[in-house]
């Protein structure tokens, strides 16, 4: 099967945003007779007249993901190792532009903030770093992970681009799951916002989670950052995307993240901000589009939205997160990659859920699944 | 009137259950909520997914609700990509919590969560050869169902349709030929939406029925385990009471040609 980017070059960006802006009331109802959506109506789903039909929607996103997920919504813990980075992207607080003191953890150093996470009840966590394979590596990452797996039920890495070779060796210590943000679809924004640094490859970087799934990942995740394009450009190569790895790696489960810039707590001014009508049609729209993917909603996020959105297409949250390299315990001044908006501890979030009727789940992974039990 | 339990056993692995309805234990919104509807259903079998438990911590939320006591706790392997990862969650459950049956769920795919034919009969026969009571989650293959028997497994388990689909009992003629055929217990596994779909699987000489989804998501799960239950009892009854089967044809409940038995008809 040919890689996603080929696919993308093929696609006539200009007349996908004018089908957008024709999708008719006519069509909205169509697709919503459909049990099963189309690739196409992603164009309908995300269109401005599809906000006319948002009851409707929301309410076949909350029904399809009872149906699939149950009263539930998993929670995890990001841990940043290092905010070491090459990368010059505009947007962020790791950039190779910004005058911050960098840093690594050492492995015990992450044990030790792991340790607070585990406390806390996480058993899913997510390692995190910038991109500076020569300052913190694959060894370095899998060192890390490989003590941890020992401990948390589920290891999931967002870090650079590697090789399937590089991503084996991840797997083999126990990483079960890969995200990796294409930031934008869009290659002439994506070139804007990556200017320097081995990020600036558009290509090299959609191409990188297939690596992921050939060397077996059973979760993969995908998203966008909300505010560098046109949302809902974004939101109908999302969803194909999403379709095309779903099909070729029909193994591993997709996660969409919805990362949204915060416009009011970021010095960086996104070009095309996503207000919360948007991003509940978005959220829902991409859960008739995918009824079977996980849809995550990050602490970027403030806790009304979080809170309203438990129900409605999400089914996976952080919480408690700190954006920093040891942020939980050993070096809390360290600069954050960006701000969070939810500020609740776990537990609160936690009881939140709760609250809402459903079920907080801290494990749904076992390590027993990738390696004998000693 | 209700079926004497003691009188219609159902005997899996020479073990005997007076319910004939298991219970999936995932999707609850509470664990609290979970263990009322198990109670409320009578059931006297609850799966649960190994991957959601810690049966190294004495914490655990979900183990902690789940009372062995009252039924049978029977793990399953869901989220197990292939053979060699269902066995190694079974040993995990032998290891940690001393569990000998297991319920063999071997999904690779993790949308429809059908389960893999190939590597579930491998499973089986390994887990079989390593001591394990096997019970499989399988697709309504009567064929696959002749091996998995033919392995030693205790069960078969065939889907009705697709986990969590609630769409019932989409695969019934292939069912059908597995009841007919099989000479250990047949338990029709996923997609029941509703208490009817259990009845229409016993009526067709099922032994028993798992429910999960359609229990859990219910606006009142207590509930709904009391009409699945009822439905399963229904459903039994109506097997053992003989049916009448259909017909396209009206039939008059009085012979038309009783006149032939009067003795006033030549013979």
């Amino acid at each position: 099967m040919t890689s996603f980017s080929q696919f993308i070059n093929q696609i006539d960006l200009h007349a996908l945003a004018r089908a957008v802006e024709k999708a008719t009331t006519d069509d909205v109802r169509a697709l919503l007779r459909r049990e099963r959506l189309l690739d196409n109506d992603a164009i309908t789903i995300f269109s401005p007249v599809a906000q006319e039909f948002m009851e409707d929607i929301a309410a076949r996103a909350a029904a399809l993901t009872e149906r699939r997920f149950g009263k539930t919504i998993q929670l995890y813990a990001p841990l940043y190792l290092s905010n070491e980075c090459s990368n010059a992207c505009v947007y962020c607080g790791f950039s190779a532009d910004t005058n911050i003191a960098r840093t690594s953890l050492t492995t015990e150093q992450a044990l030790a903030d792991a340790d607070l996470l585990y406390e806390e009840g996480f058993r899913h966590i997510l390692l995190l770093t910038g991109e500076s394979p020569g300052h913190y590596g694959v060894e370095d990452i899998r060192r890390v992970a490989r003590a941890l797996s020992e401990k948390f039920a589920s290891v999931s890495i967002e870090v650079f681009p590697m090789s399937t070779q590089d991503y084996r060796k991840l797997e083999g210590v126990g990483v079960d799951s890969l995200t990796l943000y294409q930031e934008t679809y869009n290659p002439e924004y994506y070139a804007a916002f990556h200017p320097r640094g081995p990020k600036s490859n558009y290509r090299k970087r959609i191409e990188a989670i297939e690596q992921g799934g050939k060397a077996g990942f059973r979760s993969l995740g995908i998203g966008a950052l909300l505010g560098l394009s046109d949302w809902r450009m974004e939101a109908i190569l999302l969803a194909w995307h999403a379709r095309y790895l779903t099909k070729r790696f029909w193994k591993s489960r997709i996660a969409v993240s919805f990362p949204r810039v915060n416009s009011a707590e970021s010095a960086f001014h996104p070009p095309f901000p996503v207000s919360d009508p948007h991003m509940v049609q978005m959220i829902t729209g991409m859960r008739l589009l995918l009824p079977d993917a996980d849809l995550v909603l990050s602490t970027r996020e403030p806790a009304a939205l979080r809170d309203n959105m438990v129900g409605l297409g999400i089914t996976r949250m952080s919480a408690g997160s700190r954006t920093n390299p040891g942020g939980y315990v050993t070096k809390p001044d360290s600069k954050m990659q960006f701000s969070v908006a939810d500020h609740r501890t776990p537990s609160e979030v936690a009881a939140m859920i709760e609250a809402k009727g459903y079920e907080p789940v801290w494990k749904d992974f076992d390590h027993a699944f990738l390696q004998d039990a000693q | 009137m209700t079926i004497k339990r003691n009188d219609d056993p159902l005997i899996i692995a020479g073990e005997t259950f007076h319910s004939r309805l298991l219970i999936g234990t995932g999707k609850f919104k509470s664990a609290k909520l979970m263990a009322e509807a198990i109670d409320a259903s009578g059931s006297q079998m609850a799966t649960m997914a190994l991957r959601r438990v810690d049966l190294g911590s004495p914490d655990d939320s979900m183990m902690k609700h789940l009372d062995g006591s009252k039924y049978r706790l029977l793990p399953n392997t869901s989220g197990a990509r292939d053979a060699v990862e269902a066995v190694r969650l079974a040993k995990m459950a032998r290891s940690a919590g001393g569990f000998t049956w297991i319920k063999l769920e071997v999904t690779p795919d993790p949308n429809y969560m059908l389960p893999d034919p190939v590597e579930t009969l491998e499973a089986a026969r390994q887990l079989i050869k390593l001591g394990f009571t096997v019970l499989p989650y399988m697709n309504a293959d009567p064929i696959l169902a002749r091996r998995l028997e033919d392995e030693g497994c205790a069960t078969l388990m065939p889907l009705a349709s697709p986990i969590g689909s609630n769409r019932g009992l989409r695969t019934g003629d292939q069912i059908a030929i597995i009841i007919e055929q099989a000479s250990i217990p047949v338990v029709v596994d996923a997609g029941l939406g509703m208490p009817s779909h259990a009845a229409q699987s016993m009526e067709m000489g099922a032994d028993a029925v798992l429910v999960n989804t359609a229990i859990a998501i219910a606006d009142d799960p207590v509930q709904m385990a009391r009409g699945f239950a009822a439905g399963v009892e229904a459903g039994r009854m109506a097997y053992l009471a003989g049916a009448g089967g259909e017909s396209r044809l009206a039939r008059a409940s009085s012979p038309l040609t009783g006149f032939l038995n009067s003795g006033e008809s030549r013979s």
